[in-house]
């Protein structure tokens, strides 16, 4: 196993969706600085929060002179789904050393975790490193946001805006979702959650996201359950994983 | 604009948004961290996060329900409708066509936005 190798395999996973993560990024940087913040404020925003729907949401109460209180309120709503990205990588994370672990969930992102989930689906341990293919696609992406904003707050209104670039953050999603769907179960759990996400998407502070996900989630385990599979439906990679910590602990990075 | 602020307070703002995300961020990566097997029921539940979540951000972007604002009077079950843009939805169904056969990002992502930009160009 090479660090190198995982590290750059993760680059490599990572570099198409870099297609729709720079326009995005672009976008909230222009936006920051057009809804008043300084350039300074718009970059400390996307160090401290990277997260981008959160961060436009915020702009936008920002721009509206909404109170404080609002406004952080709006981006934890946002960001909610986290805590299921953070459960739900967690089995992998567990070998990790206590820094890597805060590393790993600082630069936690819809992209990190869908690519390295994949991934980790699809590998052994042995064959692929848990944690420099996953810094490998984080931390990539992390760079590229951090310089998207920045030249969206300095160019400001020089961004265009008829080109609706910031479609192609859905249009990954897209992607990354058809790869997540591997059985019918599965597709169960993403038909109820992309359903009840729009019937709920009128919910305010973009709640109708976090009611969608969760609903797709339970449809996933009720189906499983009528059939008697639950929860044997976890696969085999999965299995190994979360049985066989023993296995990963040749991956070093161990702490109590 | 952001003149309704008083000095220091966008800054408490972004402070404390970005400790809260990194706070839900952490938590499982934590909590998980201290036993000892991930339970089989709980790995059971998580196995939908991803195919749910990513539905759940796709799908609203093309395609919601919307209601009606207060005070008007729209016909139809309720007022209630639905809310797109018929060259989003389009190209969106166009990518999803490539993203299911390819798998492929990139290719996912150039033939939707070629899609949209061909499509708004002729509506």
């Amino acid at each position: 196993m090479s660090a190198r190798r995982d590290f750059l395999a993760g680059v490599r996973a990572v570099a198409p969706i870099l297609v729709g993560i720079l326009p995005f990024a672009l976008v909230a940087g222009a936006a920051g600085v057009s809804a008043g913040l300084t350039a300074v404020q718009t970059v400390a925003m996307s160090v401290l929060v990277f997260a981008g729907a959160s961060q436009l949401a915020a702009i936008d109460l920002f721009g509206r002179d909404a109170p404080v209180a609002v406004v952080v309120a709006t981006a934890l709503v946002v960001n909610l789904r986290h805590v299921m990205y953070s459960a739900s990588i967690a089995p992998y994370f567990r070998r990790f050393s206590a820094p890597a672990k805060w590393l790993g969930a600082y630069v936690l992102t819809d992209q990190a975790y869908a690519l390295s989930l994949a991934e980790y689906r699809e590998t052994t341990p042995e064959t692929r490193s848990r944690w420099w293919f996953y810094l490998g696609t984080a931390a990539t992406l992390w760079t590229v946001w951090q310089a998207g904003t920045a030249a969206g707050a300095l160019l400001g209104a020089g961004v265009p805006d008829g080109l609706s670039l910031e479609f192609a953050v859905p249009l990954t999603f897209t992607a990354l979702l058809f790869g997540a769907v591997d059985d019918r179960t599965t597709g169960v759990a993403a038909v109820c959650g992309g359903g009840i996400g729009a019937v709920a998407a009128p919910l305010p502070f973009n709640l109708g996201l976090v009611v969608g996900a969760l609903a797709g989630v339970v449809a996933g385990v009720l189906v499983e359950s009528r059939a008697g599979r639950f929860p044997s439906g976890v696969d085999a990679a999965d299995a190994a994983d979360s049985d066989g910590g023993e296995e990963r602990g040749a991956e070093g990075g161990e702490s109590a | 604009m952001t003149a309704g602020y008083a000095p220091g307070e966008v800054w408490l703002a972004l402070l404390a948004a970005g400790v809260g995300t990194f706070a839900l961020r952490l938590s499982f990566v934590l909590l998980l961290g201290r036993v000892d097997e991930v339970p089989p029921r709980v790995a059971g539940v998580l196995r939908f996060v991803p195919a749910a979540v990513l539905a759940a951000l796709v799908v609203p972007s093309l395609l919601s329900l919307s209601v009606p604002s207060p005070g008007t009077t729209e016909p139809g079950l309720l007022g209630l409708g639905l809310d797109f843009e018929t060259p989003k939805l389009l190209a969106g169904a166009a990518a999803a066509l490539v993203a299911w056969r390819t798998e492929d990002v990139l290719a996912t992502i150039a033939v939707g936005m070629i899609a949209l930009w061909t499509l708004q160009a002729v509506a």
